[in-house]
């Protein structure tokens, strides 16, 4: 449950994010194949070396669709509903990796932010990333 | 037997090296409690955890904290025998604690977290998935003796 302070922190920090998307979302899923090889099986039609065009543009796509959830958190159904059916039925991505990637996320993020990714400001995004996936993962069956 | 490259060892050598155990242990704890607050029902007489400012100034958190640092200090030095370095410590969160060993994995995240915070972009996603490796390894060593 995420309490209005939390909403609020939430949204500024991807507000603040928003410039350097492409950077935060090519930095979380490079930790990930570089943490968890299986993941890298969802992208054997791209390139996915370190600057490649395809990461970037990727991981900017990514990180926009996380930050345009969290400047209405309480909507995330409305606004995630096209990529729900996406998820659900082209991209089959299996939901645990959907942790796999939240937690590289929250790496990236201790990596750019250093202390003021404060241990509260982790638990409110570890909360909103969990939320997020799950409203992903809705329309799975 | 785990299997480490020598850029592996390398790097978790490196890291703890460099590493305040002092400064990161209690962060790392307090970081856990904070975040996944059910992890409190192990420490119900450590005093007040009330709220976020409470766990980071607890003074029991902190010293706990530096003793898991430690403790981990004792796998950096035995990395090719994790699994009866820890066999002690199994046995005492099992029997003893009754801490549930998933609780393990929670509290090597929140270390991940605060090692790259420190670290910033010098913990690339290599350096991550070594650190990872090695404290994968003892989350699994810890959970070996439960049964």
């Amino acid at each position: 449950m995420l309490s209005k302070k939390e909403k609020e922190l939430i949204a500024d920090i991807w507000e603040s994010l928003t410039p350097v998307a492409e950077d935060i979302g090519a930095d979380a899923l490079l930790r990930m194949f570089a943490s968890y090889p299986g993941t890298k099986t969802y992208f054997s039609h791209l390139d996915i070396s370190p600057r490649s065009a395809h990461l970037l543009s990727h991981g900017k796509k990514i990180v926009l669709a996380i930050a345009e959830g969290a400047q209405d958190i309480g909507q995330l159904t409305v606004t995630l509903a096209p990529l729900q059916t996406l998820h659900a039925y082209q991209l089959r991505i299996d939901p645990t990796n959907f942790k796999l990637f939240s937690h590289c996320m929250l790496v990236a993020l201790a990596c750019h932010m250093g202390e003021d990714f404060t241990p509260v400001a982790h638990a409110a995004m570890d909360k909103y990333l969990s939320a997020f996936a799950a409203v992903l993962s809705e329309k799975y069956r | 037997m785990v299997e480490w490259t020598e850029c592996e060892r390398a790097t978790i050598k490196d890291i703890f090296a460099k590493l305040d155990y002092d400064s990161v242990g209690p962060a790392a704890l307090s970081r856990c409690l904070i975040v996944y607050p059910w992890t409190q029902r192990y420490f119900g007489n450590f005093g007040n955890l009330y709220n976020a400012a409470a766990i980071m100034g607890n003074p029991n958190v902190a010293k706990h904290g530096t003793i898991i640092l430690h403790g981990l200090d004792r796998g950096v030095k035995n990395m090719d025998n994790m699994k009866d370095t820890y066999a002690e410590l199994s046995v005492l969160h099992s029997e003893k604690l009754h801490v549930d060993p998933d609780n393990f994995k929670l509290i090597s995240d929140c270390l991940t977290i605060v090692v790259a915070s420190r670290m910033g972009k010098a913990f690339t996603g290599e350096v991550q998935a070594a650190l990872q490796k090695f404290l994968a390894v003892v989350v699994s060593s810890l959970g070996r003796q439960y049964h």
